[in-house]
């Protein structure tokens, strides 16, 4: 039996190998990074958590401003425009009861709904609600349409109306799409207990009137507070279940 | 029924070329609003952070609303087998694709991100109404480009009607879509009406209806194409319906919010002090864009001359761009009642404003003014190039048997 191959079947066998190859060669970098970026990792994003915020508008002073300060310096949400079409991620509000005359104020900000109405009005999905609670843009698929500060029941959304310079590292930010509250997800995501800058410097001062945390979490002082007082939801009929709470507020 | 010959427009005159040059230039206009919005941000416009959709938002509308009701007389013809209304078919449906890329033009050039055409067109979020009218739209140019040929193409006449019924169901969807993008909004009490779909429906056949009028006596006009009575007669008695079917929606939507308590702010804001919206619903709509039109179209004295049927149709143009403005701009001016039985004393960002001031600036009205003229520039090409139109509209050419 002559064991030589003949060139027909050197050739075959060597398209097969290159073939085989090429395509390994292709496909396995492909494969290995969808493993990396579908991997579950220690403090990956989850829904065992919901991050919120309460809010009591008792210890809040009228007047203060600490909260938005810290966002805008934050943020660096410091260009000098227009007051109509300046970013507000958190503002305070000074409310008067119509029924007794009484006067308080508090600070606004997006209210991380469970079911937002701005994600689900969003055309290309880059509204979108994290695993944990937070609503979030995502810059690079936002194409500036506005519908979703359209559907925002409280008004939390801001449209960047002009080109910006020094934009901080942590906080993605372009003309021409939309931005909010994102409850200072580059802190949280640290971990080791970082809170949103607001509520950081509303400690600061004292006044203490903001809570953070997880709101699932039984051992969280959010949690056992939220059990304890009562609280209440923005617009609450609309059903959205916000992640921040007021304590204090009678609507 | 007659056979039907069409022709194209010999576009030799000088009428033609100069009506091409300014349809031109407003469009070269629109595209330097464009380009300056996008260069310089949203910042040279009217709109901020309060009122978030503008001037161009009701160009765009205006057209999407058109181009879908344009198609009223090829569906006629072909859906409701009406055959007098077929010579018209072609025109009619060359209008619905050509006013459609008019309005989605300017919509798509008010983006913050225009550039990210390719992403609206790949990423897809299937809960949103809007993301449902991309495709909406995209599909309605489809149908109407395959409905278009069907027409002409002898081989293709037998499936003309299915097409046409298709064309018709889906040209209701469309609308119903449009108008769910306010319907749907729950945060803002102008809106969140289901009654928003068969209002805007309404609204988009007695508008469709009032620019195809306005196409066929220009058109006329232009090509001395012999224009009978009856052809003019029939359709302006539709429009004469029309216009009081969307008043009966409309009127429907202001009695619902009139008996919800909570709504009477923004009903009182609209219907007796919101200033300019107040105006403009009462005088714009009401009064120019309703009563007059159907004076016009149905008094003895003024229904059998042409000049009252083109100018009924005008007027119906401006009362539905009216009723849009108040709706679109005015449903945002109203400020949101974030915090019921509470009176807002200070805020950072306008809460405590009674009405949310808006100017449209020349930008904005130069890229709405665009859209028409994208669809005009778009409709004489094609009339131009393809035998669209009849070569006689004269009722003895059209039918014999007809008598007004």
């Amino acid at each position: 039996m002559n064991e030589e191959l003949s060139p027909t079947q050197n050739r075959r066998d060597f398209l097969k190998t290159t073939a085989v190859v090429a395509g390994m060669t292709v496909v396995a970098p492909g494969i290995l990074l969808y493993s990396v970026s579908q991997a579950y990792h220690e403090g990956s994003v989850s829904s065992d958590k919901r991050w919120g915020m309460l809010i009591d508008i008792n210890k809040c002073s009228e007047g203060c401003n600490i909260c938005t300060n810290a966002c805008t310096i934050e943020h660096g949400l410091t260009e000098h425009v227009r007051d109509d079409i300046k970013p507000q991620w958190i503002r305070k509000i000074g409310l008067r009861d119509k029924q007794t005359g009484r006067e308080f104020s508090l600070p606004m900000m997006c209210q991380h709904c469970e079911n937002p109405p701005c994600t689900d009005v969003c055309p290309t999905g880059a509204s979108f609600k994290r695993a944990d609670g937070i609503v979030l843009v995502d810059r690079h698929i936002c194409i500036g349409c506005r519908y979703c500060m359209m559907a925002c029941p409280y008004k939390a959304r801001s449209f960047v109306h002009e080109a910006l310079e020094n934009q901080k590292p942590h906080t993605p930010r372009g003309k021409g799409t939309v931005e909010a509250c994102n409850l200072c997800v580059h802190r949280i995501d640290l971990g080791h207990g970082k809170k949103p800058a607001c509520v950081e410097a509303c400690e600061k001062t004292g006044h203490g009137a903001m809570l953070f945390g997880d709101i699932k979490d039984p051992n969280s002082e959010i949690y056992k507070k939220l059990r304890e007082v009562s609280s209440t939801a923005l617009r609450a009929d609309m059903q959205l279940n916000p992640g921040v709470r007021y304590q204090g507020l009678s609507l | 029924m007659k056979n039907v010959n069409f022709c194209v427009i010999e576009g030799k005159s000088l009428g033609f070329y100069v009506g091409m040059a300014v349809l031109s230039f407003f469009i070269l206009l629109g595209l330097f609003a464009a380009y300056n919005m996008e260069h310089h941000g949203h910042v040279i416009t009217g709109m901020d952070n309060q009122i978030v959709w503008g001037m161009p938002h009701i160009f765009a509308i205006f057209l999407i609303l058109a181009a879908s009701g344009v198609l009223n007389v090829a569906s006629i013809s072909s859906v409701f087998r009406k055959v007098f209304y077929s010579p018209l078919a072609r025109l009619s449906a060359l209008l619905a694709i050509t006013l459609l890329i008019g309005g989605l033009s300017v919509l798509l050039l008010d983006l913050g991100r225009p550039d990210r055409l390719l992403v609206a067109m790949t990423h897809y979020n299937f809960k949103s109404i809007f993301a449902w009218n991309i495709i909406l739209y995209n599909g309605f140019v489809a149908i109407c480009v395959l409905y278009l040929w069907f027409m002409m193409e002898r081989r293709m006449q037998r499936y003309y009607p299915t097409v046409g019924l298709f064309a018709f169901i889906w040209r209701l969807i469309l609308t119903t879509g449009t108008g769910s993008i306010f319907g749907f909004l729950i945060a803002r009490e102008a809106y969140n009406a289901a009654i928003m779909a068969p209002l805007f429906i309404a609204l988009s056949l007695s508008l469709g209806l009032a620019v195809f009028l306005i196409v066929l006596l220009i058109d006329c006009w232009g090509t001395h194409c012999s224009l009978g009575e009856g052809i003019l007669h029939r359709p302006k008695t539709l429009l004469g319906v029309l216009i009081a079917g969307v008043f009966y929606f409309v009127l429907v939507y202001h009695l619902t919010h009139l008996y919800f308590t909570g709504r009477h702010g923004v009903e009182y804001f609209i219907l007796a002090g919101g200033g300019i919206y107040t105006v403009l619903f009462w005088g714009g709509y009401l009064f120019l864009g309703t009563i007059l039109p159907l004076l016009l179209l149905y008094h003895e004295r003024f229904t059998h001359s042409r000049i009252s049927i083109g100018l009924a149709s005008l007027l119906t143009i401006i009362g539905g761009f009216c009723l849009l403005y108040v709706i679109i701009i005015g449903g945002q001016a109203y400020p949101l009642n974030i915090f019921p039985g509470k009176e807002i004393i200070s805020s950072g960002f306008f809460d405590n404003a009674t009405v949310h001031p808006y100017t449209p600036s020349g930008w904005e009205i130069m890229l709405g003014i665009s859209g028409f003229a994208i669809a005009g520039f778009a409709t004489m090409l094609a009339l131009k190039l393809l035998p669209l139109m009849p070569r006689s509209l004269a009722d003895a050419d059209i039918d014999e048997t007809f008598k007004d």
